[in-house]
Order: C-alpha cells, then sequence, then structure tokens
C-alpha cells in the first residue's frame, strides 16, 4: 500500500508547502536585504528539503526532481562551498518561484513548465559544478534510490547462469566488535530473514575470550547462515544494508541441503562442531520459541499529540459566529433601548449589568472579528515575486521594502486584495520606476526601489504602494487625457485632478503596450475593485521623487461605520467613510439648472443635489429644500453629490447583512442592517447614487477654478 | 507484539504519513517535532524503536541520536534515520552517531516495517 491514497493527507502535505514556501520566501528576502543570520540558508534549506520529501511520498516526481537539484545548491552554499552572491541569490528566487508554480501544479494535478524547469536546472547544475569541494561531486554521483554500496563480494563460486537456481543461500558474516554500539543486535538480523524462509544459523565463537576477559559490549562471534529460500541474492544482500559498513558479509549460492557444518562450501572444518551445533541448536529454539508472527491489532494513536499552537477550523463555522455575534449586538441593543423605555432609577442593577453586557458584547465581537484576521505579510510576499518577474520583463532592477507586514485584516480582504495589488505593483515598476541608465542619470542608484507598507489607521488599514521613481508626468497625462477627449483642453485643473485621471476608464499612460500593461486592465478596474471592499484609493506624487497609491480599507466586510438617518420617516444608513461634510443650506445657496436639476453651492463649486426620499419612493418629488439636512458625499470614482436627509439619528457601528442573500439587490442600496430596536435599514451605495443621479455637462460645472479640498466636482 | 515507536519529523506531512503507516501496521507511535523535542520524548516514553529525521530545526537528527546514545545506559534503542539522502557520508556520519540503520524517503509500509523488523525482530501487520 502506498501513501497515494489519502487525500486528507495530501492536502494537508500542499498546506505545509504553503507555510514551508513562505518560510523559503522570508529567507530569501532576509538574505537580499542583508538581515540573514547564519540559520537563514538553514531554514531555506530545510523547507525545500521537506517539500522533497513530502512529495517523493505522493509520487510528484516533477516536484521531487527540482526539488532535489535547487536542494543541491542549497545545500553547497549552506556549507560554504558557494558563496551566496547577488546573481545567486536572484537564481535562488527564481527557483523558488518556480518551486511555487511546481507546488501548486501539483496541487490542480497540472504539470511543469519543461522549458522553465530546464532553463533553471541547467543554471543550477553549472553552479553545482563550480562548487568546491570534493562532495559536490560525490553527491551529485549519487543516486536518489535506495542504492546498495559496493562490498567485498566472494562471487568465486558463483555458478554460471545455465545451473539449476541454487536452493537458497550460504552467507557468512563477520562484524565489527563495535557492532553492537550502533544498536543492531545480528541475531534480530537473522531472525527476520525467516521471511525469507528457513534459516539456519551457526555461530563461531572461537574468537570470543574466556568468560573472565569477555567484554560483553564487544561482539566476537562470526556467523554461517543457510538460507533455504528461492529470494534473489540482492533482496537478501539488501537485509543486511544496515550492517554492510560494520560486517564482511559474504553470500554464495546453496545448491543441494547440506547440513551447516558439513556442507562442502565451508571451506574450513570448525574447530569443535559438536558445540558450534549446540549453539545453532540453541539459537533456532529460540528463534521458534519467539516465533515472528503477525502481531494482533492494536489501538492506533494517530495524529500528533498537542504540541501545536493552531488549530484549523473550518471557515463557515468563523463565519457563522460572526453572523451570530453581529444578532448578539444587535439583542443587546434592542434590550438596552427596552430597558430603556420602562424608565428605571439610574442606580438600578439592571442598568448596570446591561452596561456590563454591551462591554462583553463588543469584545467578543472584536475577538471574533480577530479570529478571520490574517497577516498581510503574504500578501506582500507574492508581490515579491511580481515586482522581480515586472523588473525582469523591463530590464529593470528593483528592491522591494516591505514595512508593517504584520498587520492583520480580514482574510476575505486579504484574497480580493491579490489582483488589484499585483496590477499596482506592476504598474508602479512598468511606469513608476524610470530606466536604470536614466536613473543614474538622474543621480539615483540604478536598483530601484518599491515600498509596500501596512498600517492601522483609525480603524482601517491603509496600504501604501511606493516607488522612488521620477513622479507622474502631469504634462503628459493632461496631453494624452486630451488626446483620448477625456477633458477639453481649456479646463484649469490641480495637480489632484490631473492625478486623478490615472484612474479614469480607457486611460493608460504607457506610450506602447508592454507585454506587463497590456493587459487590457486599467487603473480604474483597481480601483471597483477597491471601492467593492469599502476601500478607497488614493495617489500623491512629486517629480523626480517617486509615486505613493494609497489603499485605505476596512478591517472587516461585517461591519460598518454608519451614519443613522432619516428620510421621509424611515431609517436608512450612510457609510461614515462617504461623508465628506454636514449641512444646512439656505436658499441662496440652492439653485436649479434646467427643468429640473437641483445643484447645490458650495464654497464657489456646484454640487447635484440627491433626494433620497424621492429617489426610492418613499416621497413624492421636489420638496421645498430649505432647511434641509445635506450629506456632502464624496466618492472614490470623485464623483460627489449631495444627498437630503430629514433628520440624523446616530453615528453607529451597524451589521451588514446581505440583501441579495436574503432578497434581492436593489440600485443604490448595499446592504440591510438590523437597528437596535429590531427595524431594518437599509444601507446607502453613496457610489452608485452619485453615479446614477443626472450631471450636466461636467466641463462647464465648475464656476470658478476649483480649491484645493472640494476639488473633485469637474471630472 | 506491539511496539512502541518515536517518531521525529519537523515536517507534519512527514509525521502524518509516518503515524498512518506505523499505525497500519498495529504499532503505538509518539511523535516530536525536532530533535530536542525528540529527546525529552525519548526519555520519557522508552521507545522500542526511533525514526529521526535528519534535518530539522534547533536540533538536527545527528545531535539527537548522539545526544540519545549519552541518554540510554540499559540497553541501546534502535535508530532508524529517514533521510532523503543515499549519499554514503551522510550514512557514516549517522553511523558515527550511533545511529542503526536508515529508511529513504519515500517509502512506503512494506519498508518501513521491513527495516523495522530488521532492527527489532519485530515485524508488521502489513
Amino acid at each position: 500500500m502506498t501513501f497515494a491514497a489519502s487525500d486528507d493527507f495530501r492536502a494537508s502535505f500542499f498546506e505545509e508547502c504553503d507555510e514551508l514556501l513562505e518560510a523559503m520566501q522570508d529567507g530569501f528576502v532576509c538574505m537580499v536585504d542583508g538581515s540573514s543570520d547564519a540559520e537563514t540558508i538553514h531554514v531555506v534549506f530545510r523547507a525545500v528539503h521537506s517539500i522533497k520529501g513530502g512529495a517523493g511520498a505522493f509520487g510528484l516526481n516533477d516536484l521531487v526532481g527540482f526539488a532535489h537539484e535547487f536542494e543541491t545548491v542549497l545545500d553547497h552554499v549552506r556549507a560554504d562551498r558557494l558563496p551566496s552572491t547577488d546573481e545567486i541569490l536572484l537564481l535562488f528566487q527564481q527557483c523558488g518561484d518556480y518551486l511555487t508554480d511546481l507546488v501548486a501544479a501539483a496541487r490542480e494535478n497540472g504539470s511543469a513548465d519543461r522549458a522553465r524547469s530546464e532553463a533553471l536546472l541547467k543554471r543550477l547544475d553549472e553552479l553545482s559544478r563550480t562548487s568546491r569541494g570534493p562532495s559536490a561531486d560525490a553527491s551529485r554521483a549519487a543516486p536518489d534510490a535506495e542504492d546498495f554500496q559496493p562490498l567485498a563480494l566472494d562471487l568465486g563460486d558463483l555458478d554460471l547462469p545455465q545451473d539449476p537456481p541454487p536452493s537458497g543461500w550460504l552467507i557468512s558474516v563477520k562484524t565489527d566488535p563495535e557492532l553492537f554500539t550502533s544498536g543492531n543486535e545480528p541475531l534480530i538480523l537473522f531472525r527476520a530473514l525467516s521471511r525469507f524462509g528457513e534459516t539456519k544459523v551457526l555461530a563461531r565463537t572461537d574468537d570470543v575470550p574466556l568468560l573472565s576477559a569477555c567484554d560483553p559490549t564487544l561482539c566476537n562471534i562470526t556467523w554461517q547462515i543457510e538460507l533455504h529460500t528461492e529470494t534473489a541474492e540482492d533482496v537478501v544482500l539488501d537485509a543486511f544494508d544496515f550492517v554492510l559498513d560494520c560486517a564482511e558479509i559474504t553470500i554464495t549460492p546453496l545448491r543441494g541441503s547440506p547440513e551447516i557444518g558439513l556442507t562442502p562450501l565451508i571451506a574450513e572444518p570448525l574447530s569443535n562442531p559438536a558445540m558450534a551445533e549446540d549453539e545453532v541448536a540453541h539459537v533456532i529454539e529460540a528463534n521458534q520459541a519467539r516465533s515472528i508472527s503477525a502481531p494482533v491489532d492494536k489501538p492506533v494513536s494517530l495524529p500528533p499529540p498537542a504540541t501545536s499552537q493552531t488549530i484549523r477550523v473550518d471557515f463557515e463555522r468563523v463565519d457563522k459566529l460572526i453572523n451570530l455575534v453581529g444578532e448578539l449586538v444587535i439583542k443587546e441593543a434592542m434590550l438596552a433601548q427596552a430597558v430603556e423605555a420602562i424608565d428605571l432609577p439610574r442606580a438600578n442593577d439592571v442598568l448596570q449589568e446591561l452596561d456590563g453586557l454591551k462591554q462583553l458584547a463588543g469584545e467578543i465581537q472584536e475577538g471574533v472579528m480577530a479570529i478571520r484576521a490574517q497577516p498581510i505579510k503574504p500578501l506582500f510576499q507574492r508581490m515579491a515575486r511580481t515586482i522581480r518577474d515586472a523588473g525582469t520583463l523591463t530590464g529593470k532592477t528593483v528592491r522591494l521594502v516591505m514595512k508593517g507586514e504584520s498587520a492583520e485584516i480580514d482574510k476575505t480582504v486579504l484574497e480580493r486584495l491579490v489582483d488589484p495589488l499585483n496590477h499596482m505593483v506592476r504598474n508602479s515598476v512598468d511606469h513608476g520606476l524610470e530606466a536604470p541608465e536614466l536613473r543614474v542619470t538622474a543621480g539615483k542608484a540604478a536598483e530601484g526601489s518599491i515600498t509596500l507598507s501596512a498600517a492601522h489607521r483609525s480603524g482601517r488599514v491603509i496600504i501604501e504602494i511606493t516607488d522612488d521613481g521620477a513622479g507622474i508626468d502631469r504634462n503628459r497625462v493632461r496631453q494624452l487625457a486630451e488626446e483620448k477627449g477625456m477633458i477639453s483642453p481649456d479646463v484649469a485643473m490641480t495637480d489632484a485632478e490631473i492625478d486623478a485621471l490615472l484612474f479614469m476608464p480607457g486611460f493608460s499612460s504607457a506610450n506602447e503596450v508592454s507585454e506587463l500593461s497590456g493587459r487590457g486592465v486599467g487603473l480604474d478596474v483597481v480601483r471597483s475593485e477597491i471601492t467593492a471592499l469599502g476601500g478607497r484609493l488614493s495617489v500623491s506624487s512629486e517629480k523626480g521623487q517617486g509615486t505613493t497609491f494609497s489603499i485605505s480599507l476596512p478591517l472587516t466586510l461585517a461591519v460598518l461605520e454608519g451614519m443613522v438617518v432619516e428620510v421621509a420617516g424611515q431609517t436608512m444608513v450612510v457609510p461614515i467613510t462617504s461623508i465628506r461634510e454636514t449641512l444646512h443650506a439656505s436658499a441662496a445657496e440652492l439653485h436649479t439648472i434646467g427643468a429640473d436639476i437641483r445643484v447645490l453651492s458650495v464654497r464657489d463649486t456646484l454640487m447635484p443635489v440627491a433626494d433620497l426620499g424621492a429617489m426610492f419612493g418613499f416621497r413624492d418629488e421636489q420638496m421645498d429644500l430649505e432647511d434641509r439636512i445635506f450629506l456632502l458625499i464624496e466618492t472614490d470614482t470623485e464623483k460627489s453629490c449631495a444627498l437630503i436627509v430629514d433628520a440624523l439619528q446616530d453615528q453607529r457601528q451597524v451589521v451588514i447583512k446581505s440583501l441579495e442573500t436574503n432578497y434581492c439587490q436593489i440600485d443604490g442600496i448595499s446592504a440591510a442592517t438590523i437597528l437596535g430596536d429590531g427595524r431594518i435599514a437599509l444601507i446607502v451605495d453613496p457610489e452608485a447614487i452619485a453615479s446614477g443621479i443626472a450631471v450636466p455637462n461636467p466641463v462647464a460645472m465648475p464656476i470658478s477654478a476649483p480649491t484645493e479640498g472640494v476639488a473633485h466636482v469637474a471630472i | 507484539m506491539s511496539l512502541n515507536v518515536l517518531a521525529i519529523d519537523d515536517s507534519k506531512t512527514m509525521r502524518n504519513l509516518l503515524g498512518a503507516a506505523l499505525g497500519r501496521a498495529g504499532f503505538t507511535v509518539d511523535f516530536a517535532e525536532d530533535g530536542r523535542q525528540g529527546l525529552d520524548r525519548f526519555d520519557q516514553s522508552d521507545p522500542d524503536v526511533v525514526i529521526t529525521d535528519i534535518n530539522m530545526p534547533n536540533l538536527d537528527g545527528f545531535g539527537f541520536i548522539e545526544g540519545a546514545r549519552k541518554l540510554a545506559r540499559d540497553r541501546i534503542v534502535p535508530i532508524l534515520v529517514l533521510t532523503t539522502e543515499s549519499a554514503p557520508e551522510l550514512r557514516a556520519r549517522a553511523r558515527s552517531a550511533g545511529a542503526t540503520g536508515w529508511i529513504v524517503k519515500p517509502f512506503d509500509d512494506q519498508k518501513l516495517v521491513w527495516a523495522i523488523e530488521r532492527v527489532t525482530g519485530v515485524g508488521g501487520a502489513t
């Protein structure tokens, strides 16, 4: 039976591979940035070695083959037979990338990219050859299978193949006296031989000293074994594998059925046959008494003892828990409201206990959210690969710097960040960094640098991608946008507005379509992916210094900080992150353009007005706008609008309940929540509302040059 | 007759596989994740035979064997080295540390049990 049968073990193997690959990548990062210590290369070696070992057990031969060659060169570096130069480190990283791909391919039962494999193997092989020291060749020459070491075989009497097959083997064993110290016990070994057939063992005790002079830890006996079997010579010899290096073993074919002590094959007559026969009888008797029958089934103790610091939990269970905790928080709020309605005296115990409950519920919620949180580091590490590949394609050498990679973020958010981040990092290498010769001309190091940083800021995670390139060429961006008809040539624009053009659909500043940017995906797609996660994407850039893309994300997708508002008797929630300002407006600040488009003038900028009550059919159109409350909404698409609401109730965290799974999708509404009093409130989708309302010709919009703070209206 | 086997490997996959194979053979298995933990378990659980990996953090297989040989006094417990290497110098090093024999990865149930049988005299249920 082989191990390949077990799917569970296979899955667990691939999980372990992920950990090992991460450790390997970690090691490479340390080795590249010089923070590695003596242990680092050992960790990397062990990771590759363990992958090879496991892969072997599952018959993943592509993986085994490549890991073996990779490991061989790692071993040379580990043993100081090869220096860890930049060139070798780069090759290691490429090999690490390929190994990662091989693991992924094996997981999907896919196959390897032969050309890539061969190219890497060739370079590994070259390195192996240049390594110092004799063991390099030795280990390369050694086959990886369970081979035999050459041994002194006395084949003098071996008959020609035409002869009838021998009826067994006569084996003589002469061991080193120190044999016992290795834990080898010849009698046990001889007993094991009985699986091949009947054995007779003769011990020659000629060299055993007198009892008074005998050291029991030394082995001074030599044996002759008559093994009656049809088993092949090499298989029998294989049984002696463990003692080949500390014993002299001779094997000759046995013909007929000679008895030990009488066989003519034993050249030298025994000095005291009678005593020897006694010995043999004794050994054989002992053998029979402790017959080697199969043991009865024994309870199996399978999984390793609880030495692990982690447990694996199905995501569904965690999600269910999160949902339940959400309900708990809502119930707690409902209870608080109900208690409030009874109007208890202030010092009442119930109120105090309720306070305690509220605090506990909050802590439980936080704790459960933390279960879903995962460090951002593996995501950043994946980018190392992207940067390397992009660097190779564009002929730039790029160094990755990571900061704050231990910050944690919801697993779902993390997974959905892979594509956008990949794209942005590629974009930074391709468009952000200059070519090496241009960098040198500008007085910079030829090697570009891309910094990935993560930090928690006021309940959100901020991820920044910073390059030290030339910065955004705003003249060029503007020119391109004009060529594409995205803006009219006579509009005055701030730097921020020009930068924002990068996120517009259809914009690409690449002069020619390179292999990297030719994927038909622009930053606008990245932005909408980020927005879908409740995040915001912005950019800042300084000429000659570089560009920073900044992603601000909520810690979780399960709760949302919202403003609870009242609209025509309905309660709704507006995400706090999209509210820029709340204000009352006078008649003078309200204008009507055309027949029915109403706009609000805020510090010389006109904003379209959206009446939530009318939009969702809570009331008829065109109510009196005076003395209403306006929420100024700012979205990532740089579209802004003013929402009219009747009253502000509260600012609080709400648990997001999907509308799509419980009801259906509604335009302008992103989800629902349950309020403290048990009522359902809809959560407004500001993005959809801002882009859904009719906007007059955008180019004509600004009535004066927009100021910095409210710069985003025009586009 | 059942054996108590101590299996030492830093790879969870390997521990899983060893546990399953040894379990199928009717043996009882104890585990350790590196050489240092292995020495602790070796001292406490008094195994009949040990199977150990070589490349491990904290204390490698060679270190474990040397340590175990210093610990055991009244008998010499067979120690089998589990390794993907078959290079002669590696075996020599394991042997000089006090290893009894070796199992080359990848192994199957039969290969594993046969190696154990040759050093303990006890065959498995396969």
